[in-house]
């Protein structure tokens, strides 16, 4: 059998293929963090908590409104987007004019109160969340059995980072977007409703957060604090990319989930930090983010 | 005036007699008062096995007690450890200081209960473990402070493992929590797969907590083991189970093999992937009369059936006061020696007592997961297979390497 580094191929190659998974989910929260920064330079805590509504919207929709997984895929990002322009309308915007720190600050605070409510009404053993019927089963790829489900999600969370590429990169919407946080002003007097495109922009962030909870949500126990650990990784990844650059989210992510992957074979203990080494490796050589223009 | 004069001096003559009568009557009760606090996870991994819900098995303990104990009220204060050993230390560090904490109880975490044992040591304090799993805990770690209620997990390897192995499944491959907890799971679990002569041919130290096991998983069939044993506790192992049933481990022929599972993991998981699971616990709410009894009363107030921990968390609260009431004080040392004179028989706890290494020993019992054809009800979870004997489920005091026992 062909061995890398003392793994067998068919072990390495599953390895990797479990990474790229991960690595599309990073690459799907760490594009809405990137987004929202980007273009708003809110830092956004509550984008771990925003991902967790998602699951429980799905799941609840589910419970109580018989919503099945296609439709939720759908409804979710507009209930959880929308809900996300309320508090960037009410919140946020009153604090736009301060520091960055600020807004950090705002947003880690809502992501507390919404998983500390959720938590007291729903605990943290979480609850399950069955897989649709269409994408139960698995594949048997030659060296691995990969679950239908994980396939699906590395197509979907692909397909959606390509989708927010293009919109913001390659459409006149996107231009519009990028010219109003560049220069508001200006843009204003030219007829463009500058304060409407923030807070939608900030809607849409959120709806890639609530995206990835639906795809999440028959993945992991759907419970309270499934964001929380995720945000920090989710934000090494951002900074690693360079904040604010779009395509330096997507391909981080994917590289990160690559490399988080195979510390899980070859030094298992060291998987959760590995990002946190890159991430400073990186900061060191590169303070930008590897996509990142100097300032 | 004179009157007024008078009438204060009485008073305050009355008052201060009546304080003297009171400071008598109590002299041997710290402060007048029993200050209990409540140390454990409230928010985090661990908050459904105990957290909240143990705290209101305590306060069910204190308000059955009557609210005093020979006349001087029982208090109770709470705090979050969030896991974190440093917070947890420092807590109790903080209550004994500038409260005058009495007894310390829940205790969840082995890393928190390791650190504030050690703490109550140095202070002279009194802590009843009941969250926790290692071993360690009355074995290298144990201290004349504290006693270790519950479970540990000697039996857990000792009831589950010996019994997997006895039914043919004789390689195993590990999956660990990298933390003390873990790594005395791990070292029991082997010894007693190796001494039933069955082998452990690998296994993965994983991070705690972690989301995403896939991985490991992955690793774990490649081993070829029979038996996959989740070293691992709470939502690691909820995770574990869950994404072992999208891999299709059970289907290509290997098992799972949970080594510390409360109610509230079967609960979340449900039945459809959990069935058949053999475990080890300290209890379970329906296994007898008593038991439901107490659990009815206790859903009443919480909402949910009571894991092993919370019930055994009003136990030992339970046996602490009954103690202070027969040796008429609260000093840490008499107490203790108090407890561990009178044997331990309530609803929780059968043939239980207290040994000098702090490890209270009771009737241990073998349960599976029921299907879900068997069950009846949202919470009828487990069938009780076989009970495992106080005095054969522990780790005999001859192996013990805690330096209260004399080997």
């Amino acid at each position: 059998m062909m061995m890398i580094f003392g793994v067998p191929l068919a072990v390495f190659m599953g390895q990797l293929t479990l990474g790229l998974v991960n690595g599309a989910f990073y690459a799907l929260l760490s594009l809405g963090l990137a987004v929202i920064f980007g273009l708003l330079k809110i830092v956004n805590f509550a984008h771990g908590a925003q991902y967790m509504l998602g699951a429980f919207a799905a799941l609840l929709g589910f419970r109580y409104l018989g919503i099945n997984y296609w439709l939720a895929l759908f409804l979710v990002p507009l209930v959880v987007g929308g809900f996300g322009m309320l508090m960037e309308r009410f919140l946020l915007r009153r604090i736009a004019h301060l520091d960055h720190l600020y807004g950090l600050l705002l947003t880690f605070g809502l992501a507390l109160i919404f998983e500390g409510t959720l938590v007291n009404f729903f605990g943290v053993s979480g609850a399950r969340y069955s897989t649709p019927e269409a994408l139960q089963g698995g594949l048997n790829l030659g060296f691995m059995f990969l679950p239908t489900y994980r396939a699906w999600v590395l197509v979907a969370a692909l397909a959606m980072c390509l989708f927010t590429w293009f919109m913001i990169e390659r459409t006149r919407l996107g231009a519009y977007l990028r010219a109003g946080t560049e220069n508001s002003q200006l843009m204003q007097a030219f007829g463009v409703n500058v304060p409407l495109l923030i807070t939608l922009t900030y809607g849409f962030g959120v709806a890639l957060a609530a995206f990835a909870g639906v795809l999440a949500a028959p993945l992991y126990p759907v419970s309270p604090t499934m964001g929380s650990s995720l945000l920090i990784v989710v934000f090494a990844v951002v900074v690693i990319g360079g904040m604010g650059s779009i395509l330096g989210a997507i391909l981080t992510g994917l590289g990160m989930g690559i490399i988080e992957g195979l510390t899980k074979v070859y030094y298992p203990e060291a998987s959760n930090t590995v990002i946190f080494l890159v991430m400073i490796l990186v900061l060191m050589l590169r303070p930008a983010g590897l996509f990142g223009k100097e300032a | 005036m004179t009157f007024m004069k008078k009438t204060l001096t009485a008073s305050i003559a009355v008052a201060a007699a009546s304080s003297m009568a009171i400071s008598t009557a109590h002299a041997e009760i710290s402060d007048n008062e029993v200050r209990i606090g409540y140390l454990a996870d409230m928010s985090g991994t661990y908050r459904d096995l105990a957290g909240p819900g143990g705290q209101t098995a305590m306060e069910m303990a204190v308000a059955d007690f009557g609210g005093s104990v020979n006349g001087s009220p029982i208090v109770i204060f709470s705090a979050d450890d969030r896991n974190s050993a440093d917070v947890g230390a420092n807590t109790v560090r903080e209550w004994i200081d500038q409260r005058n904490v009495d007894m310390v109880g829940g205790l969840v975490a082995s890393s928190v209960s390791i650190a504030v044992t050690k703490v109550l040591e140095e202070n002279n304090g009194l802590g009843i473990v009941s969250g926790s799993a290692a071993s360690s805990i009355t074995n290298e770690h144990c201290t004349p402070n504290h006693i270790h209620w519950v479970y540990d997990t000697y039996p857990l390897a000792n009831g589950t493992a010996k019994a997997v192995v006895e039914q043919g499944g004789d390689s195993w491959f590990l999956l660990t929590a990298d933390y003390a907890f873990g790594h005395a799971l791990e070292a029991d679990v082997t010894n007693v797969v190796e001494a039933n002569g069955g082998e452990v041919v690998g296994g993965i130290r994983h991070p705690f907590p972690t989301s995403d096991f896939s991985s490991y998983i992955l690793q774990a069939q490649g081993s070829g083991a029979k038996i996959v044993g989740l070293a691992n506790a709470g939502a690691d192992t909820v995770n574990a189970i869950t994404t072992a049933s999208q891999f299709g481990l059970t289907q290509s022929g290997q098992q799972l093999a949970g080594l510390l599972i409360f109610l509230n993991d079967v609960h979340a998981l449900g039945l459809e992937s959990t069935q058949g699971l053999l475990l080890t616990t300290g209890w379970y709410w329906d296994m007898d009369e008593q038991s439901r009894e107490w659990s009815e009363r206790y859903f009443e107030e919480v909402g949910r059936m009571p894991t092993m921990v919370q019930a055994g968390i009003y136990s030992s609260t339970m046996h602490y006061l009954k103690a202070i009431e027969a040796a008429g004080t609260d000093d840490p040392e008499v107490v203790r020696a108090q407890m561990a004179d009178m044997p331990i028989e309530d609803f929780f706890a059968r043939n239980g007592s207290i040994r000098e290494d702090g490890r209270m020993i009771h009737d241990m019992y073998l349960a599976q997961v029921k299907t879900p054809e068997e069950s009846t009800g949202e919470w009828d979870l487990y069938e009780i297979l076989s009970t495992i004997p106080a005095d054969e489920a522990y780790r005999p005091l001859s192996e013990s390497q805690c330096k209260l026992v004399q080997n």
